[in-house]
Order: structure tokens, then C-alpha cells, then sequence
């Protein structure tokens, strides 16, 4: 253990040297602090600390080269303009863009990937990991590393398809409301001003009470909730484009709305609806595990994250990960679709570096 | 002032070279540019836009735009280096010793502060003088600048003064630590003549008074005749020729220059009055309307003939563009109507046949906002042609050809091309060919030059009036530029606070007697001569122009 520390140190105030004597200012400021926290935390919780630190900094450098050699065999394959955009893209952007075609890939070829079925009991319950379960089991014995394949194909599906007919009902009713404006736009309006005024969970929750819960119940009762949000949006960032010239030229030609929204508004905006887009998945895709959570949203024996967290969580208490891995999905999930979505509005609102 | 302190150098530039970043790369955009001024004395640095004139503007004060730099050269102000000085010390000297004047005092006011406030900020902030000294400087500023209630005006919001007061509160508040140096970057290019005239004889007035030095730039030539004392030609970051006001006017030595100066003189004779009994194409008849409660247009009548070009002209806010919408059916009127060859059309476009509203067309003022952003020229043109006659495929791309040919845009270069990769004279052109696409026999013309340099505005006047001999076009042409209307039309309408004030054929209407308001209009329009405006101060008095002149009137 020795060696190491000394080797950690000894290399750490090395990089620290060469990254000041060659003025690389963000490296050396990034290594001093390393450094700095290295030995406080060190001195306070011992050597241990070190080898922890040393592995999150490799998993973190790990990443990063993984994203590097992404964007850069990217700009190698993609025709000049899809380059040039990866070009200006930042490392977190083609990190972001890799761990969704990582889940894209995970769903899609779920039943290749997965060595057990969704709902096959393999094991005892919670058994522990071994070559056999990679992850362990679940409270009824079967693979957790398999469902959690499983549920990449339900949790990211189900999320997509609702986060996709709550932006087609809630762009095209903002989109006619601001092309139309008086009393459509008042009347869409107020229907949206009521269903935002009931609290998201619960008038969920109401809704699949009434309704039962389905899988295409819980699609459309979440794109209903969220639709009002993608109205507003899609009605004011509209409004600014309706007032436009080339609208007017349009409009005294005779074209009919669904030209007008469609044809002149429509490509106009998408940059903002794409990052919303993004955005609004991740809340979707959380609202879907929190449902789930509390028993409403999708119905065992289907695999997916948000009843995952809820069937293992009694583990917690005797200190086992095992439930904090399907959270950590749907974290990391999260966390990529941001990336992109922040590099989207970056690039959308045209600022440059 | 001894003789030669007023004569001793305040500016020199040497070798000036900016770079700006675009695609990945640095581009000079300013390539090597000498200016020396001296103390009181003003220079004219005049263009067309993207000849850099803005970005020395801003040199001159150590500044360079978001991914600008000043890659060569230097910038000696009173002896200091600005391109080596600490941004400390160029932060001491801005505002204090050198002060600028924007485009849009409108957007450059901060609105939620009252115009004394923001006047005063820099003064306080130089520790120049007191909160109370400086107010009243203010004060005494506001009268100098002869803006009214000088007491008062200071305490209002910037959205309570009118545009030319705003401009004028502008310069005040650029005086206000007695500059060495001012910057005017085209200060009177929003304004309508009538008030540009005041904000340009304020200006000469304050800086002959203070002897302050100062860049002028504009791409208006009369303006600069009547304020620069040097004029600089700049074309694409590089110098064409400096010489003193009248010598340049008088006998400039370059092509460029030459051609520049020569934009004023296309002029195209007037036709003949239409035979009697001819039916008008559009009669506006005794049309008013309001937006709200508030009436805009009260009782407006003309005819616009075949072939003819009506010119309606007057101020921001006399309704020129409101009769516009009148016509095209997107405001319908309270009262009146409008009549397409004889039989009234429907008020609201919405009621008008496919073929009511292909006959009459648009081109609007500002072609950024005229074309969508997002869809490419061919497309552009091509959907009218679609939209009313059913063209397809081959057929389509042919006729479109055939438009960018008549706009004289080559059709292999731009059909694919997205608006934002166009000139403004291009996108102007490319306005044009979608209203030509419709084949219509009535054309609005909402300023559609006064957004574009001067060279490039006279090329689309002298292809406007190609196409009407072409195409046997009627012309509504609405404007406040009295150059364009000498140019092209064939009838004046004289509007003024919703009403037709004076109408009749152009050489009639530039011969006087007028109207006492066109008269005001006609003769607030700068001309070359660079003792134009001291004249017409001399001849009427500092009482008799811009807002004090329509105050008294009323």
C-alpha cells in the first residue's frame, strides 16, 4: 500500500510540474485540486480513500477517451456536414450520444443480449452475483442483469411513445392557437390552464384509477399530462415567428393553416421542440418510474426500472447496491439525454465559443 | 483653445488589421486601415455595410465585436496605445474620454430607467463629478441640444420621447464627461427626414461647440456632406480615397467614389397621364380604418392606373403601410372600399378568390424577415407558382429558372441556396421574384430599399422599372426616401396623420407651390451640397425644422 501512495503522490505533483511548466492552465488547475483533495482526504480516512479516487478518476478518464474516440471515428464516417457539426460537438455531447445508442442497442436486441428471459426464475431470491447472474437476483430469484435489459426495452419505449403524442397534440394545438389566435387560442388556452392547475401525480394517479392500468392507458394518461406543457411552449415560441413577414406573404396568398403551421412555422421552431424534446423524455421517463414505483405504471411480471427500484428496495436497508443499479440507469440515461439536449440548444441558439 | 493645440493629433490608427472568426478560421475583414484626427475636427467614414466602417468605429475605442480581434496595428489615442492597454485602463477612457453614439437609441437605452439616470451613470462612475452637478449638466445639455422642456424631459422613461428626442438624449448623455472623442454610428439611419434633420444640426452644433473630435459614419453621402470636415471612402476593409469634404465632392479621384456618388442620378421620366375613361386596376375609395379604438386612416382616396407607379409618401405613422394593409385585405376598413378594375373586392383577404389575391402582390421592406429562414430559394419562389398554378416537377423548376433569370440571379448558383446565404439586395431580388411568381397586375412595394446600400438600391429600382415595362406592372410604391420617388414614380400621394394631404403627377408635386407639409418633407431631404444644411438652417431658423416645426403647425 505503501508504493502506491507513493506513486499516487509522486505522479500527481509530476503532472501538476508539467502541466504548469508548459502552461496547460485548466490540467494544472484540475490536478492541483486533485492533488489537494487527495491529501486531506487521505490524511483524514486513510489509504483506502486514495485507491477509490484513483478508480473514479479512471473511470471518469475512461469515458472521456471512450467519447473521444466516439466523436473522432464520427467525424471519420459521417458525411461533411454531420462532421463538421461533431466537430464543434463537446466530449460530453458525444458521451451523452453514445450511452443512448448504448441503450438504443441494449432495447432493441434485448432478447440476444439478455442471457435469461424477463420473467425466467433462475435463482433464490436476492441471490448474490456469481458467473452465472451478473448482478444477482431479484426478491423472486430471477436475473436482475437480464431484467434490467428488458426494462431498457419497456421503460425507454413506453417513454418515448408518450414524450412523442404529447409533443404531436401539444406542437400542432400550439401551433393552430397561434396561427389562429382569438377565440381557438382562448379556448385552447383555458383547457390547458386546467389541466396544468391539477398536480401532475395525483390527477395521474386519478386518471389510472378510473381508466385501469394498461400499458396504452398509461402512454395516453402521461401525454396528457404533459401535452399542456408542450402547447405552451410550442404557442410562444409560434408567436414570434406568426408576426413575420414571409408569414403574412402566406397567409394573403391564400395558403390554408395547415400549410401555414406546418410548411412556414414548423421548421422554423424545431430547434427549441427538439431540445424540450429531450428534456421532457427524461421527466416522462421518471414520471413512468415513479407510477411504477407506487404500483400504477407498468404491471409485473414486465421487467422495468421504476418497479425494480420498488420490488428490491427492501435490500437497502441491509446495505446492498442491488437497488440503486436500475436507478442508476435510468440516472445515466438521463444525464446523456441532457448532454445532448444542452449541445442542441447550444447549437440552436447559435452561440459560438 | 490656442491655434495649435486645436491642430495637435487626438487619434491615429496605423495599419489597423481585424480578424473575425467564422468556420473554424480567422478572416481579415479589416486589411491594414491609416486614420489620423485631430482635435475638433469630424470625420465622415462612409461604405456600403460589411465595408468595415462599424468595426474601426469600434477600434478606435479599443473595442472589438464577439469574435473580432485586432490581429496588426495600432490604435494611438492621445498617445496611448488601446491594442496594448490593460482593459483597465481602456474601461477608464470609455465613456469618459471617448464616448459612443449607437444606431438604435431605442434599443440602446435601457428602458427601465429614467433617461437622467442613465445619463448621469457615467459621470458618477468616472467619479467625474456629483450626482446633483451632473443632473444639472444634464439639464443644461437638453437645452443646448434644444430638446423641449429641457427641465422635465430628463425625469421620462425612454419609451415617453420620440424617436429623434431619444437620439438627441443619446448624444446628450455622450457629452456628458465632455469626451475628447465621439463615435456617431449611423445616428439618424431610423429616422425620417424630417426628424433626422433636427438630430443632425444638434449634433453639428454640440460638437462645434465643445470642440469635441469625431467619427462619423453612415452610408447616407448628403448626411455625411453636411457634418464631416474629412470623408473617408472605405470599400470591404480596405481605404478607397481621404480628402477634404468639398474637394471629395467636388472631384473625387476614384471609380468607386465616383460611382458612389453618381447612385442619385437614375431617374426615369414620367409616363403620360392614363387616357380619360381608362378604368383605374385599384381605386382606393374614401377607405378609413383603425386599429382598436384608434382611427389610423381617415378617408383615403386614389387610383393607381396599369402600367403607372404611385409613390405615397410621408413620415412614420402617417399610414402609408396601413393603406397597404387596407388593400391586401389583411386590415379590412370601416369605411370605404377598394376596388380591383371597377368591381369592389371582398374587405377581408380571407373572403377574396385565389385569383383576387394573386393579382395583387407584396414586397416588403425588410427582406430578412420577408423570406422563411428555413426554406431554400427555389422553394421559395417556386410555391406560389405551385399554389395558384398548379405547376409540378419539370415544369415548376423551369419556370423558377426563368424567374431568378429575370431577377438576374443565375439559377444553377442559387436555387438551392437557403436565404441566410444572400446578400440583402440578393433576398430583396428573390422577394421580388415570389411576388412575379403570382403574375399579378398590382404591386406594393413597402420600402423596399431603404434597408439595402445605395448602389444595391438602385440596382432593384432599375429592375423594378425593367419589369414594369416588361410586364405592364402597377406599382404601389410606399416610402419616405424623396430620391426614389424622383426616380420612378409617376404619381405622388403626400400622406400625413391617416390623410392624403397632396396628390398629383410627380413633376407637378416637385415644382413648387406645395402643401406647406410637403414642403417641410421636400426640403428636409439632404442634398450634396455640403452647405445645405446651414443654409437651410439660416433660411428658416433652428424653431422651423423637424418636431418644433409640426408643433407649431398644430
Amino acid at each position: 500500500m505503501l508504493t502506491f501512495v507513493i506513486i499516487y503522490y509522486a505522479f500527481l505533483i509530476v503532472a501538476c510540474c508539467v502541466a504548469g511548466y508548459y502552461k496547460y492552465r485548466t490540467a494544472l488547475l484540475l490536478l492541483f485540486t486533485l492533488l489537494c483533495i487527495s491529501m486531506i482526504s487521505g490524511l483524514l480516512f486513510g489509504a483506502d480513500v486514495l485507491v477509490n479516487i484513483t478508480i473514479c478518476v479512471a473511470l471518469l478518464a475512461a469515458a472521456a477517451g471512450l467519447s473521444y474516440s466516439f466523436r473522432e471515428s464520427l467525424i471519420q464516417v459521417l458525411p461533411p456536414e454531420g462532421a463538421k457539426l461533431m466537430r464543434t460537438a463537446p466530449l460530453t455531447a458525444a458521451f451523452g450520444l453514445l450511452v443512448i445508442i448504448a441503450y438504443i442497442i441494449a432495447a432493441v436486441f434485448a432478447p440476444v443480449i439478455a442471457p435469461f428471459g424477463e420473467a425466467e426464475v433462475v435463482g433464490s431470491s436476492f441471490a448474490p452475483p456469481d458467473d452465472l447472474m451478473l448482478l444477482g437476483g431479484d426478491q423472486l430469484g430471477r436475473d436482475l442483469f437480464s431484467r434490467l435489459i428488458y426494462g431498457a426495452r419497456n421503460t425507454v419505449g413506453i417513454a418515448l411513445m408518450t414524450t412523442a403524442i404529447a409533443f404531436t397534440v401539444g406542437t400542432i394545438g400550439g401551433l393552430v392557437a397561434a396561427q389562429m389566435g382569438g377565440w381557438v387560442d382562448q379556448v385552447l388556452g383555458r383547457i390547458v390552464d386546467t389541466l396544468m392547475a391539477i398536480p401532475q401525480l395525483i390527477f395521474a394517479l386519478l386518471l389510472l384509477t378510473i381508466v385501469g392500468t394498461s400499458v396504452l392507458n398509461l402512454t395516453l394518461v402521461i401525454a396528457l399530462l404533459y401535452s399542456p406543457l408542450i402547447f405552451r411552449l410550442a404557442r410562444a415560441v409560434a408567436t414570434n415567428i406568426v408576426v413575420m413577414d414571409y408569414m403574412e406573404a402566406a397567409r394573403v396568398r391564400g395558403e390554408s393553416t395547415w400549410y401555414l403551421i406546418s410548411r412556414e412555422v414548423l421548421p422554423n421552431i424545431t430547434a427549441p421542440l427538439a431540445a424540450e424534446f429531450g428534456l421532457r423524455f427524461c421527466f416522462v421517463f421518471l414520471a413512468i418510474s415513479a407510477l411504477s414505483f407506487l404500483g400504477l405504471g407498468i404491471q409485473p411480471p414486465t421487467a422495468d426500472w421504476g418497479s425494480m427500484v420498488r420490488e428490491n428496495a427492501t435490500l437497502i436497508s441491509f446495505g446492498e447496491i442491488t437497488p440503486l443499479i436500475p436507478a442508476a440507469a435510468i440516472a445515466l440515461l438521463t444525464v446523456a439525454v441532457n448532454f445532448v439536449v444542452d449541445w442542441m440548444l447550444h447549437i440552436s441558439s447559435g452561440l459560438k465559443e | 483653445m490656442s491655434e495649435d493645440d486645436k491642430k495637435s493629433v487626438l487619434l491615429e490608427i496605423k495599419d489597423l488589421k481585424i480578424e473575425g472568426y467564422s468556420d473554424e478560421n480567422w478572416i481579415e475583414i479589416v486589411h491594414g486601415i491609416d486614420l489620423t484626427l485631430h482635435r475638433g475636427e469630424v470625420m465622415g467614414l462612409i461604405g456600403e455595410s460589411g465595408a468595415g466602417k462599424s468595426t474601426i468605429g469600434l477600434a478606435a475605442m479599443g473595442f472589438t465585436r464577439d469574435g473580432c480581434r485586432i490581429s496588426n496595428g495600432t490604435v494611438l489615442f492621445d498617445g496611448m496605445d488601446l491594442t496594448t492597454a490593460t482593459r483597465s485602463e481602456r474601461r477608464a477612457l470609455r465613456g469618459s474620454r471617448i464616448a459612443y453614439v449607437a444606431q438604435s437609441a431605442a434599443a440602446s437605452f435601457n428602458p427601465a430607467h429614467k433617461l437622467i439616470d442613465q445619463h448621469t451613470e457615467s459621470s458618477l462612475l468616472h467619479k467625474v463629478s456629483s450626482k446633483a452637478d451632473s443632473q444639472e449638466d444634464a439639464i443644461e445639455l437638453y437645452r443646448r441640444l434644444r430638446l423641449p422642456n429641457p427641465e422635465e424631459i430628463g425625469f421620462r422613461y425612454p419609451h415617453q420621447v420620440s424617436g429623434g428626442q431619444l437620439q438627441r438624449a443619446m448624444t446628450a448623455m455622450a457629452m456628458s464627461c465632455r469626451p475628447d472623442l465621439i463615435i456617431f454610428d449611423e445616428p439618424t439611419t431610423a429616422l425620417d427626414v424630417t426628424t433626422q434633420i433636427e438630430v443632425l444640426a444638434a449634433i453639428r452644433d454640440i460638437v462645434d461647440q465643445f470642440n469635441t473630435a469625431a467619427l462619423y459614419i453612415t452610408h447616407d453621402l448628403a448626411v455625411v456632406a453636411q457634418m464631416a470636415d474629412r470623408i473617408k471612402v472605405l470599400l470591404k476593409g480596405d481605404e478607397v480615397e481621404e480628402a477634404d469634404t468639398r474637394k471629395m465632392l467636388a472631384d473625387p479621384e476614384e471609380d468607386y467614389t465616383k460611382s458612389l456618388w453618381a447612385v442619385r442620378s437614375f431617374k426615369r421620366d414620367q409616363k403620360s397621364e392614363p387616357a380619360a375613361g381608362e378604368t383605374p386596376l385599384i381605386s382606393v375609395k374614401n377607405v378609413s380604418a383603425s386599429y382598436g379604438p384608434v382611427k389610423v386612416l381617415d378617408g383615403v382616396s386614389f387610383d393607381i392606373y396599369r402600367g403607372r407607379t404611385v409613390a405615397v409618401v410621408g413620415e412614420s405613422g402617417s399610414g402609408k403601410s396601413t393603406t397597404a394593409r387596407c388593400i391586401t385585405g389583411l386590415l379590412p376598413p370601416t369605411q370605404g372600399e377598394i376596388l380591383y378594375d371597377g368591381k369592389p373586392m371582398p374587405p377581408n383577404y380571407k373572403n377574396r378568390s385565389k385569383d383576387q389575391l394573386r393579382q395583387c402582390q407584396m414586397i416588403y421592406q425588410m427582406a430578412d424577415t420577408a423570406l422563411n429562414p428555413k426554406k431554400r430559394i427555389g422553394e421559395i419562389i417556386g410555391r406560389p407558382l405551385q399554389f395558384y398554378s398548379g405547376l409540378r416537377g419539370a415544369d415548376l423548376k423551369k419556370r423558377v429558372d426563368q424567374l431568378l433569370d429575370q431577377i438576374e440571379m443565375e439559377p444553377s448558383l442559387y436555387y438551392h441556396r437557403l436565404p441566410s446565404e444572400l446578400s440583402g439586395g440578393q433576398k430583396q431580388r428573390v422577394g421580388i421574384a415570389r411576388s412575379l411568381a403570382a403574375d399579378p397586375a398590382f404591386i406594393i412595394c413597402d420600402e423596399v430599399t431603404s434597408a439595402l446600400d445605395q448602389l444595391v438600391a438602385e440596382g432593384i429600382l432599375r429592375l423594378l422599372d425593367r419589369l414594369q415595362k416588361e410586364l405592364n406592372l402597377a406599382y404601389m410604391f410606399i416610402t419616405h426616401d424623396l430620391a426614389t420617388v424622383r426616380s420612378i414614380a409617376d404619381v405622388v400621394v403626400v400622406m400625413k396623420e391617416g390623410k392624403v394631404v397632396e396628390m398629383g403627377p410627380k413633376e407637378a408635386m416637385f415644382q413648387p407651390p406645395h402643401h406647406e407639409y410637403t414642403d417641410l418633407l421636400l426640403s428636409s431631404v439632404p442634398e450634396m451640397d455640403p452647405d445645405w444644411l446651414s443654409n437651410l438652417l439660416d433660411q428658416r431658423g433652428l424653431d422651423n425644422i423637424g418636431e418644433a416645426a409640426h408643433q407649431k403647425k398644430t
